[in-house]
């Protein structure tokens, strides 16, 4: 039985927190961190086997947060799945914190691999599945990644190696909100047709709404005997009615009026 | 080197099943044993050294203890920032080996001249930074970085000295004597050992004597045998196929600021800070950029002229 309405739950408090945390550190990518609160509450509410009291029991799934900025969001979900209290995560961006702005391993249980540079989640994600298959382990290895990250070339390497050795234990989400650093994906280094390149490269692909809890649910629960992934149409700054879409919350804070409107907003859902 | 280097790889791969050797597409007629004989701790990961990097980081973290390989600058340089950021920040058991350390490839051109690594990598925090004077020591080293903690450098070479007739023990972190002497110490890291070894009987034969030093291990480095040197000797010089900017030369000069132990003289011999733009055989570049044997002559008879 699948706990739909639990993960709608758990995404909005991933989402408040890290308005939160971002506001309380002054810091930037709460676009980013919105964007994936859907994806990363179905992963650890639905899908993921975990034990927060032992992160390294060996058969539970790995998951690695490739677009490293977002890095708020795992804080947030993993503190919210019993790793560590909720109230460490207003820690995050102050002097002295392990809760980095781009997300780090050392001090955080939970955190399978520290990234924030670009292009380096799917390639270690590959290898630790390839891992598992030698040694007839049965978890998975999920990697979520931005759709602006595939401009790293790092990436098609690991799409290459991942088909040719058909890693059917890992799945990868593609965070398809169609705005990168600057401008639009399309305007900056055009992606599409992108799931026709996946295809090319030997992969299952599914695209859904990367909103759509039940979808997503059903979606990262399938298995096929290719490596798997999944672009999810989703939308930048989704659930915050001004962040929704605008590229400009890449970088800004929501301090003051906005801050308040933005956890009113995020509060009645 | 490289076949003490195999052999070392074979015997770690039969008594661990976890010991993994991956490559980046090079290594033909070299490894088609080791294939053979362990094909499921032997990967080709393509001409792909980010991903290969990537995919050994993956590895490690679920326990397995590898060796990457590939030639020159391309197992390091090349994929950096995954060493940096995935295998060292992570400390994990990945042993990065180079073959073709300095103008091993020479002819090849500038693209296969790996002069800058040592420095790069020593700059990494964690990193043992070794580059073997001699086949007995490539051999070594291998059986021995995989038991260090944290992330391993091995920069093999074409050139290679010979083993001194009754040899030191290896051990890494501590330099090997390859030729005893009282008047002035040479260290040296690699395969241009060869030139050091033939520069040190040819100052005999002038009446000076120089005690050669195999400073295999460039990070951590001997700092005990650098104050002797700087002590017991009218002086020291260091010997690298590499730039004079971080490598072998730095470091011992780092040792001797942070102990404050000066030697009356001080030499260095290394790659100026520029790039060659001809080619030709490692023993012609040394020739050209004056770090062979009779340069290295030359500069210590200056001294006791």
């Amino acid at each position: 039985m699948v706990k739909i309405e639990t993960s709608v739950n758990l995404a909005r408090k991933v989402r408040l927190h890290a308005v939160r945390m971002v506001n309380k550190g002054g810091s930037s990518h709460i676009g980013s961190v919105l964007s994936i609160a859907d994806i990363l509450a179905v992963l650890y509410n639905n899908i993921l086997s975990f034990r927060p009291n032992d992160t390294k029991w060996d058969k539970r799934d790995r998951f690695i947060l490739s677009k490293g900025h977002a890095g708020a969001g795992v804080y947030a979900v993993l503190a919210e799945s019993g790793f560590f209290r909720t109230d460490k995560l207003l820690e995050h961006y102050q002097d002295g914190s392990v809760f980095s702005g781009h997300v780090s391993h050392r001090g955080v249980p939970g955190v399978e691999l520290s990234t924030g540079s670009l292009g380096h989640g799917l390639p270690v994600g590959a290898g630790m599945a390839y891992a598992a298959k030698i040694d007839n382990k049965n978890h998975r290895v999920f990697v979520l990644m931005s759709d602006g990250e595939l401009n790293e070339g790092s990436n098609w390497e690991a799409l290459m190696f991942s088909a040719h050795h058909k890693l059917n234990n890992l799945v990868a989400i593609i965070d398809r909100n169609h705005l990168q650093s600057m401008k639009s994906t399309e305007e900056t280094l055009a992606l599409e047709p992108l799931a026709d390149k996946f295809k090319s490269f030997g992969w299952h692909v599914s695209v859904i709404d990367g909103h759509d809890h039940d979808k997503l649910t059903d979606t990262l629960n399938r298995k096929y005997t290719t490596p798997h992934i999944v672009i999810a149409n989703t939308i930048k700054g989704k659930g915050v009615s001004f962040m929704e879409d605008q590229v400009v919350w890449h970088y800004k804070t929501p301090e003051g009026e906005l801050f308040d409107q933005a956890i009113r907003e995020l509060e009645s859902q | 080197m490289r076949n003490a280097l195999m052999k070392s790889l074979f015997e770690l791969a039969q008594h661990d099943t976890n010991v993994m050797l991956l490559t980046g597409d090079l290594g033909f007629g070299v490894f088609e044993k080791f294939e053979e004989a362990f094909p499921g701790q032997f990967l080709n990961v393509g001409v792909a050294e980010q991903n290969m990097m990537g995919v050994a980081t993956g590895l490690a973290l679920e326990g397995k203890k590898i060796f990457t390989y590939s030639i020159g600058n391309f197992p390091s340089l090349r994929c950096l920032e995954q060493i940096r950021n995935d295998a060292c920040y992570h400390e994990l058991n990945i042993n990065i080996i180079a073959s073709g350390g300095g103008f091993s490839y020479g002819a090849l051109g500038m693209s296969h001249h790996a002069t800058e690594d040592l420095a790069i990598m020593r700059a990494l925090p964690g990193v043992t930074v070794v580059a073997p004077c001699t086949p007995e020591e490539a051999g070594e080293a291998t059986r021995q970085i995989i038991s260090v903690p944290g992330v391993g450098y091995l920069r093999i070479d074409k050139s290679s000295a010979c083993e001194p007739d009754s040899p030191p023990e290896f051990i890494l972190g501590k330099s090997r004597t390859l030729r005893e002497g009282k008047d002035f110490t040479i260290m040296v890291s690699g395969g241009i050992a060869e030139e050091v070894m033939a520069a040190s009987v040819k100052l005999s034969e002038l009446g000076i004597e120089c005690k050669v030093l195999s400073i295999h291990t460039l990070k951590p480095i001997d700092k005990e045998a650098i104050i002797s040197a700087c002590q017991d000797t009218r002086g020291i010089m260091t010997v690298e196929e590499h730039t004079l900017i971080g490598g072998l030369k730095s470091a011992v000069n780092e040792s001797c600021s942070d102990l404050s132990v000066y030697p009356e003289h001080s030499l260095h011999m290394g790659i100026n800070d520029h790039y060659v733009e001809t080619v030709g055989s490692q023993g012609f570049l040394r020739n050209k950029l004056s770090i062979s044997g009779s340069d290295i002559v030359e500069s210590i008879l200056k001294i006791f002229a």
